[in-house]
């Protein structure tokens, strides 16, 4: 049936490649998080804005914070979209440097089509992620001839009737009537 | 051997293992024939359940032949004995067992201090479940070591399939057991939550059982479609309100017996408080998600009964005690007491009232396991059941 999600993991692995993605953007959140703590004055530079280093900590944190959810959850996909709002955060933070006055706003360029190129990555994640999961829409396997009962559903209703459920299991005579 | 091995959160890979040798005299080795995939081991592939280490070989739904026997389980099990394998370890000798509660059988947990600490109180050793629950060696493999083997398995006819008997070890007394402690009435509405393999089979045993009436609740059409063929009236909680058709179908009074069979992973999007809890979850403020726990709590008839087989983890939050108390409901939950059960349902299987292979949807290799996690967990190609069977090559479907 053309509806029913495909199986998506790498053969012999428990995980797809969208799964594998995403633990490489885990990482890779880590890392730059790290750098924008560690040097905010020199990824400032590089992106060709300046005197925001303060912000560039906070992004650093952000990452880091982002790169560690993604890694330690089962389910990466809420965290690899949180990834894509940073990016547009990012985006918007970057594209200050696009200004007339700024020397450095050919940094800046290169900078803003680098990070396009990551939320490009970082949706494609998050779709492929998203597309993996049975939804209503979907999913359609038709089961309905599955009944379990070799002798028919009215045969089985009841058929059990006799069995003695155990006393530790049974409802108290006082309140089998409310029952 | 071959065996299925939980190295980390969702990765599950096919390696090789030291083959399992007899360490006790009560121990015996049994060659797998089959083992499938448990609904719960997704908990632990999902990493929601602590206690799990690099290297645990997966899997408590196992069967096969009996291939080497200690010295002290002789008196009940010989080379060539066909058996299911119980997923609770029992000793047959204790007090808990010597009631029937074999899933809280008091001496076959060899980590009763952690279990003592997690739970206030010791519950049986178990195949493949955490270092909680003892650390035992998994049986999605190609041999497994069965302690205390003289009363840990259920021994089984030849000539019948596999498929038919495989699920003697979990799912089918499980669903049977969630029914039976709601003591079933013939007037009784009985409303399942959840359409995995173990909400089908409480969908069959409360209809073998002769309730009046049995609801399934589920999103997925084809999981809705197998609980209609056996005998449910369904809801999808994506497309209409649980509670006001529940009310609806009981003239306002609520079902008499409501049965959890999903468990603390309830779908994460599907309402709100499923989502405040995933946050939860998230910043580590809560272990599970249940959802389904509130909402039977609350649409429950007055002096009705909760059963549980749903598996819970830790600790819950935003719990409606207060309608539990003011309606005088009773709960009723606990891992199964397999061997409880089985001789009984055996017999049902033979005498054909029931088929429990109608629930399995992908039979596949050994190898092929950690694939078919991934494809249980997000329920892709319309899968319900994974059965592997470690001498087979190729796959199987539907």
């Amino acid at each position: 049936m053309d509806d029913v999600v495909r199986r998506t993991a790498l053969p012999g692995r428990s995980q797809s490649p969208h799964d594998k993605l995403a633990r490489g953007l885990g990482y890779f959140s880590i890392a730059l998080g790290v750098a924008e703590m560690v040097a905010p004055k020199a990824i400032c530079k590089a992106a060709g804005v300046e005197g925001i280093e303060n912000v560039v900590r906070g992004y650093g944190a952000r990452e880091i914070a982002t790169g560690a959810a993604i890694l330690t959850s089962h389910n990466p996909e809420p965290w690899i979209w949180t990834r894509v709002a940073g990016d547009l955060a990012d985006i918007a933070t970057i594209a200050t440097g696009l200004r007339q006055d700024n020397n450095s706003k050919g940094r800046s360029a290169l900078t803003l089509a680098a990070l396009a190129a990551v939320t490009i990555v970082d949706l494609a994640c998050a779709n492929g992620l998203n597309s993996e999961k049975a939804s209503r829409k979907t999913a359609a396997r038709d089961y309905s001839g599955r009944s379990g009962f070799p002798q028919g559903l009215q045969a089985a209703r009841g058929a059990a009737r006799d069995f003695k459920v155990p006393d530790d299991m049974r409802t108290p005579e006082l309140l089998r009537p409310w029952t | 051997m071959k065996a299925l091995v939980w190295q980390g959160t969702t990765d599950i890979r096919c390696e090789s293992v030291p083959d399992p040798a007899i360490e006790h005299e009560r121990d015996a080795i049994i060659k797998v024939t089959s083992c499938a995939i448990c609904g719960s081991d997704l908990h632990l592939y999902d990493h929601f359940m602590p206690g799990m280490k690099a290297g645990d070989v997966m899997g408590h739904e196992s069967m096969g032949e009996v291939v080497e026997v200690g010295a002290a389980a002789r008196k009940s099990l010989k080379v060539g004995d066909r058996v299911v394998i119980p997923f609770t370890i029992i000793c047959g000798e204790c007090e808990q067992c010597r009631r029937g509660n074999f899933s809280v059988c008091e001496t076959t947990n060899r980590n009763k201090h952690l279990a003592d600490k997690a739970f206030g109180h010791t519950t049986a050793g178990l195949f493949g479940y955490t270092h909680l629950t003892g650390g035992y060696a998994g049986g999605q493999a190609e041999y497994l070591r069965v302690p205390f083997a003289d009363t840990t398995h259920i021994k089984v006819p030849e000539g019948v399939p596999d498929e038919k008997l495989l699920f003697l070890s979990d799912i089918f007394p499980t669903g049977w057991q969630a029914a039976v402690q709601c003591d079933i009435q013939p007037t009784d509405t009985v409303a399942i939550w959840g359409c995995g393999p173990v909400g089908q089979m409480t969908v069959r045993s409360a209809v073998l059982l002769g309730a009046e009436r049995v609801i399934a609740i589920d999103r997925l059409p084809e999981r809705l479609s197998m609980a209609k063929a056996g005998g449910a009236i369904t809801i999808n909680f994506e497309e209409e309100s649980v509670v006001e058709r529940l009310n609806e179908l009981t003239g306002g009074k609520g079902p008499e017996k409501c049965i959890d069979a999903v468990g603390l992973e309830a779908h994460a999007t599907g309402s709100v408080d499923s989502i405040y809890d995933r946050a939860k979850q998230a910043m580590m403020l809560e272990t599970d998600r249940p959802h389904v726990l509130r909402e039977m709590m609350y649409v429950c008839r007055p002096a009705g009964v909760l059963s549980i087989p749903g598996v819970y983890g830790g600790l819950l939050d935003k719990i409606p005690l207060g309608a539990v108390m003011n309606k005088g409901l009773t709960i009723r939950t606990g891992q199964t007491h397999v061997n409880r059960w089985t001789d009984d349902l055996l017999n049902r299987v033979l005498e054909n009232q029931i088929d429990p292979s109608f629930v399995i949807t992908h039979t596949e290799p050994l190898g092929s396991g950690p694939e078919m996690y991934k494809t249980f967990r997000d329920k892709q190609d319309g899968c319900i059941k994974v059965v592997l069977k470690p001498a087979m090559n190729g796959a199987l479907h539907g």
